[in-house]
C-alpha cells in the first residue's frame, strides 16, 4: 500500500455531531489500512477524546487525520488543533488524578497511553495543539 | 499482548466448556483470568479475543459478531482506567519507598542514645503515629555537668512536619554550641522557625537545661504542653509551670526562665501532646486520669516509667496511636 495515494482529512469541531464524524473518519481510514479491530476503536476512542477536549474548552477546532509511513510502517497520525483558553499545566492534564476530576485536558492520559506517540504544545490564551500517532501492529 | 497459544488455550476452554457446561472449566476460565490480568491483557482484548475465539468455534450470526463493537467500545473505558491504576500502583510504590527513605533519615535527626550522667536515670519513648513524626527530642551537651534537653511538637504531621523539624534540629545544633540560657534559646529559636516556615504551621516546644551536679532544672516553654514534676517526699505529682507563645506565631515573642531543684526520687516527666491527648474510646484523657497512670509507674526505674506508661496508654486507646508520641522521664537518684 502506497500511504501517499492516500490525503489528510480535516473535520472541524464545531458540535457534537462533529465528534461522530471525526471517529467515522478515523475509523474507516484505521480500517482500510488494515489496523486490527481493537487498534481501530483505540484510535477512534482517541479522535473522540480530542475532539471532545475542543468541542468543551475551546468551541471550536479541527481534527486532522493522516496516513504516515515510517520505515515501511503505516501508521495513522491525529492532530487536534484549536484557538481556545490553552493548558495552564500540561504536566497536570496528563496526570492521571488530575484528568479523571473532569477538569481541563479530559481523557489526555488515556490518549497518551492508547497511541505510540503523542505531543502537545499549548500556549495560554493562544490555543491547544496535540499530535498522536498509531502505528499499525 | 495476547498471544497465540493463549487464545488456542482460550478457544480450548471455552469449546470444551460449550460442549460439557462443567464447573471444572469455570474453573480453569477463573484461573485463566488470574494470569491474563497479571498479564496486563486488557478488558477490550478480552472482548476481541472473546469474539474471536466464537468465530472458530461456528458460524457466528451477524448481529452477535456486530454487537461486540458495542462492547469493545465500552470496555476500552475499562481498559484505560486499568492502565491508570496499574500507574497510580507504581506511583505508590514510588512514593512509599521515598517515604521509607525519609523514615530512616528522620531517624538519624533523633538522638541514638541518652546521656548518662551520675545520680540521674533518663528514659525516653518516642513513637510516631504514622510513618513520619512531627515530634522531636534532643539532648545537647553543655559544659560543667550540664546538658540542654529539648522535647517539640510540630503542627500537622508527615513530612512537612519532618522537613520542619529538620530545620529545627540544624537551628538547635547551631545555637546549642553558645549555650544560651532557656529563655535566650527559645527567643533565638523563634525567630528562626518564624522566618522559615509556612505561616500556617508553628512549633511548640520545651527547652531546659539539666545540672546534673546541682540536680537542677531551668527550662522554658514555647506553647508547649506542660509536663509534670513528682515530688517523691510528697508523693504528688505537679504540672510544669511556664507560658511563652509557640516559635513561629510572633516575631519578639520573649520566654520566660523557670527553675526546679530535683531531690532524690523526684521525677521530672517531658511530653508531647500524643500522651495528654491520648483517646480512651471516645474520650480523650484528662490530664488526672493521665497522673493516676504515672502514679502507678511511680518507683520504677525512669526508662521502665517510660515504657510501663506507654503500654498502659496504648492498651488504653485500644492500640490506635492518633498523635505522635514523646516523653522524656528525668528520674534523680
Amino acid at each position: 500500500m502506497v500511504v501517499a495515494d492516500y490525503s489528510p482529512e480535516t473535520i472541524n469541531i464545531e458540535q457534537e455531531s462533529d465528534i461522530v464524524t471525526a471517529r467515522q473518519v478515523g475509523r474507516n481510514m484505521s480500517k482500510l489500512f488494515g489496523f486490527g479491530t481493537i487498534t481501530q476503536s483505540r484510535i477512534a476512542t482517541s479522535i473522540s477524546e480530542l475532539a471532545r477536549n475542543i468541542y468543551l474548552y475551546a468551541g471550536t477546532g479541527t481534527i486532522t487525520i493522516s496516513p504516515v509511513e515510517r520505515e515501511g510502517v503505516i501508521g495513522l497520525q491525529i492532530t487536534a488543533n484549536d484557538s481556545g483558553p490553552g493548558i495552564p499545566d500540561i504536566r497536570q492534564a496528563l496526570d492521571d488524578g488530575y484528568s479523571t476530576s473532569g477538569a481541563l485536558g479530559a481523557g489526555l492520559p488515556g490518549v497518551k497511553r492508547m497511541m505510540d506517540e503523542f505531543e502537545i504544545h499549548s500556549t495560554l490564551g493562544e490555543g491547544t495543539r496535540v499530535i498522536v500517532v498509531k502505528w499499525s501492529d | 499482548m495476547v498471544t497465540r497459544s493463549f487464545r488456542e488455550e482460550y478457544v480450548k476452554i471455552l469449546r470444551d466448556y460449550l460442549s460439557a457446561q462443567g464447573e471444572d472449566q469455570l474453573y480453569g476460565a477463573q484461573q485463566l483470568g488470574k494470569w491474563m490480568l497479571s498479564r496486563d491483557i486488557s478488558p477490550e482484548e478480552i472482548t476481541d479475543l472473546h469474539a474471536q475465539a466464537l468465530e472458530q468455534l461456528g458460524e457466528v450470526p451477524e448481529f452477535v459478531r456486530s454487537s461486540f463493537s458495542i462492547l469493545t467500545e465500552v470496555m476500552i473505558e475499562y481498559g484505560n482506567e486499568h492502565r491508570s491504576v496499574n500507574s497510580w500502583r507504581n506511583r505508590h510504590q514510588q512514593m512509599e519507598s521515598e517515604i521509607a527513605v525519609a523514615k530512616a533519615m528522620q531517624q538519624s535527626l533523633l538522638p541514638s542514645e541518652v546521656p548518662v550522667y551520675p545520680e540521674l536515670e533518663i528514659g525516653v519513648v518516642s513513637i510516631a503515629a504514622k510513618q513520619i513524626s512531627g515530634d522531636y527530642y534532643d539532648f545537647i551537651e553543655q559544659t560543667e555537668g550540664r546538658f540542654g534537653v529539648a522535647i517539640a511538637d510540630i503542627t500537622g504531621k508527615g513530612m512537612p512536619a519532618a522537613m520542619c523539624m529538620s530545620m529545627v534540629k540544624y537551628a538547635i545544633d547551631s545555637l546549642g554550641q553558645m549555650e544560651l540560657g532557656p529563655d535566650e534559646m527559645l527567643h533565638h529559636l523563634n525567630r528562626i522557625v518564624g522566618r522559615n516556615i509556612d505561616p500556617s504551621m508553628f512549633v511548640t516546644m520545651l527547652f531546659g537545661s539539666y545540672d546534673s551536679k546541682e540536680h537542677c532544672f531551668r527550662y522554658a516553654m514555647a506553647g508547649h504542653e506542660p509536663g509534670f514534676l513528682y515530688r517523691s517526699a510528697e508523693g504528688k505529682f505537679y504540672d510544669l509551670e511556664g507560658r511563652g507563645n509557640a516559635l513561629g506565631l510572633c516575631p519578639n515573642s520573649e520566654y520566660a526562665v523557670q527553675e526546679i531543684h530535683l531531690e532524690i526520687n523526684d521525677v521530672l516527666i517531658l511530653l508531647t501532646d500524643g500522651v495528654t491527648e491520648c483517646k480512651n474510646n471516645r474520650y480523650y484523657l484528662q490530664r488526672e486520669e493521665l497522673v493516676h497512670h504515672l502514679q502507678k509507674e511511680v518507683g520504677n526505674s525512669a526508662q521502665k516509667m517510660a515504657n510501663g506508661l506507654y503500654n498502659r496508654l496504648l492498651l488504653l486507646s485500644q492500640f490506635d496511636l492518633l498523635d505522635d508520641y514523646t516523653m522524656i522521664v528525668l528520674r534523680r537518684t
